[in-house]
């Protein structure tokens, strides 16, 4: 029997970790993520679990332990946000091309400046050719059901990658909500004990981790990292699958909501799906219009294929970003969704939007009006720009 | 009735306001509701004005959005009346609790014209009696309970008790006193 709780984002993750009980975690308080190190330092102090803490002094600090353990051949994990995870930038890749399969639970904020605290995925948006795998979450109880796979999924011999698993800063990490807890043992048995098959600290099989790679090994790197993303595919799948046999909770690379005869569909990350689909809803049930949700769960390895073959043959389709990317085009998530569609020849008309910037609240009336919008595309076919807005002020 | 229930707090900074919501989530969750409690932040400053929040339902919450039409509104200092239109979006079926040592008719004239039902009611009074010092989360929380009509009274009696005893197991001396508080709230309210 599931445990039924009601607790934070942050609270989740923390709970989670001790569940895992990982051996190695280097910190770095940053806003909104501090709780997740507060928590388990708690549990530590507690005697509840025996994690290594190590209080370092810069997130630089903290991705460099969290490499130096996990490459060791410790199960390691840190925790950041924001400028945080800016500070960590060169580890970031350092992790990836080093295959060191480190979990980081990264609660997401705008990137600085101006000066924000609060929730946009300018952060993870930025890091994303870092080599990272990226899941994100709509709720509590999402973040907590993809932490419990994170370490599993990094883990797979077929896969040996960093994982990311991203949170909105304050709308799910301070946000109390109830969540279904797994047991204990039933963690344990999904995540599993680590034995990692080469580390540093095997005197029997010397090794050098990150050594320099002239040109005639950089290349062959870049390219083994592209085929463990591509393998992270079908480990996620796996794990999702053994998720839900555990849990009945089911997850995939994305989330379709009310898509069966959806023509008009926006597609998002994160945790602005659930008041989308309140709007889906409350527009099906008022007007019968076939309104539907594609939610971004799996952002790396990107799943094209999959959601070509779901998006194409709409009317219309609004592809939310809440970070930018300043190409003056498009955001990063409406870029690769626009991309994956001409890759299908897809005639769906299709409009990006930028929304939720520093943590501007979106509602249900603002997805009623972007679902207006996209019936309105469909019935003129003139999109004036490739990216409009929601929520802005006018001057 | 609606299917929710979406209360606003309005605080200042570090006088309990974010704790009060989330101590609201925490008894309505123990009820069996669905729950959200979550604070809106801006820049973290002791006495700044803060935004709190809930939804209570029987049903499964997915919103994640401010809530901008509360049913309830909850103000903790009533210094806020002067700079923050604290009924904004709340309907004439709605109704605002105001914590304050002021007759109800001046905190109407406060209001905006509000024509909802409006509560008063003096925590620090309340407070000092009960726990002899000025927390007003105590008394704000029984009130929004008893306007809301969220949870049976004696239920929420009996799981702040608890709450309390968990909370407080380091200081049981102030059990009492805040579950006095409680029942002074309810009383003054009847």
């Amino acid at each position: 029997m599931a445990i039924r709780e009601r607790l934070s984002g942050n609270e989740a993750v923390a709970y989670a970790i001790r569940q895992i009980n990982p051996d190695v975690m280097p910190a770095f308080p940053i806003t909104p993520s501090t709780e997740i190190p507060q928590y388990v330092a708690n549990y530590i102090a507690n005697g509840e679990i025996d994690t290594e803490f190590i209080h370092v002094e810069s997130e630089h600090s903290a991705m460099s332990a969290t490499l130096g353990a996990s490459a060791a051949g410790a199960r390691a994990l840190t925790v950041t946000s924001s400028c945080g995870m800016a500070l960590m930038w060169e580890e970031l890749y350092v992790a990836a091309s080093d295959r060191l399969p480190i979990v980081l639970a990264l609660v997401n904020r705008a990137l600085t400046g101006p000066i924000n605290i609060n929730a946009d995925h300018s952060d993870s948006m930025g890091a994303r050719d870092s080599g990272w795998i990226q899941i994100y979450a709509e709720s509590n109880q999402e973040v907590y059901d993809n932490f419990l796979q994170a370490f599993p999924i990094a883990e797979d011999p077929r896969v040996h990658l960093p994982v990311m698993i991203c949170q909105d800063g304050f709308i799910t990490s301070h946000g109390v909500e109830n969540i279904l807890l797994v047991e204990d043992e039933k963690v344990r048995e999904l995540v599993g004990e680590y034995h990692p098959e080469h580390f540093l600290l095997n005197s029997k099989e010397p090794m050098a981790v990150g050594p320099y790679a002239v040109s005639n090994y950089y290349m062959e790197t870049k390219r083994g990292q592209r085929e463990a993303m591509s393998n992270a595919r079908e480990v996620i799948l796996e794990l999702a699958s053994k998720f839900e046999e555990m849990t009945g909770r089911r997850y995939g690379f994305f989330e379709e909501y009310a898509m069966d005869d959806a023509e008009y569909v926006i597609v998002l990350i994160g945790s602005a799906a659930g008041t989308c689909k309140a709007a889906v809803d409350k527009i099906r049930q008022a007007t019968g219009k076939k309104v539907g949700l594609c939610k971004i769960r799996v952002f790396r390895p990107f799943p094209e294929k999959e959601l070509a073959l779901t998006l194409k043959d709409r009317k219309a389709i609004a592809i939310l970003d809440r970070s930018e990317m300043f190409s003056a085009t498009c955001g990063p998530l409406g870029a690769e969704v626009q991309a994956a569609l001409f890759g299908v020849k897809s005639q769906a008309e299709a409009v990006n939007y930028f929304y939720g910037l520093g943590g501007r609240d979106i509602t249900v009336e603002d997805f009623e009006k972007v679902y207006g919008r996209l019936e309105e595309i469909a019935r003129t076919h003139e999109i004036p720009d490739m990216y409009e807005y929601i929520g802005l002020r006018a001057k | 009735m609606r299917d929710t229930i979406e209360i606003r707090w309005h605080g200042r900074g570090g006088q309990g306001a974010k704790t009060a919501a989330l101590l609201l989530a925490d008894v309505a969750f123990k009820t069996g509701k669905y729950v959200q409690g979550f604070p809106e932040y801006g820049p973290e400053r002791m006495g700044a004005p803060i935004t709190a929040y809930n939804r209570l339902s029987d049903k499964p919450i997915t919103i994640h959005s401010n809530i901008y039409e509360p049913d309830l509104v909850a103000v903790v200092d009533d210094s806020l009346l002067e700079t923050i239109d604290v009924t904004h979006g709340l309907g004439p079926e709605g109704a605002v609790i105001v914590n304050s040592q002021r007759s109800k008719e001046e905190i109407v004239s406060h209001l905006g014209g509000f024509q909802g039902r409006v509560y008063v009611i003096d925590a620090r009074e309340i407070s000092v009696q009960a726990l002899g010092k000025y927390f007003p989360n105590s008394p704000m929380l029984a009130a929004v309970v008893a306007v809301s009509g969220v949870m049976d009274p004696q239920v929420f009696l009996q799981e702040m008790r608890t709450s309390y005893q968990h909370k407080f197991a380091k200081k049981p001396e102030v059990i009492e006193g805040n579950m006095k508080a409680l029942e002074l709230t309810f009383e003054a309210l009847k």
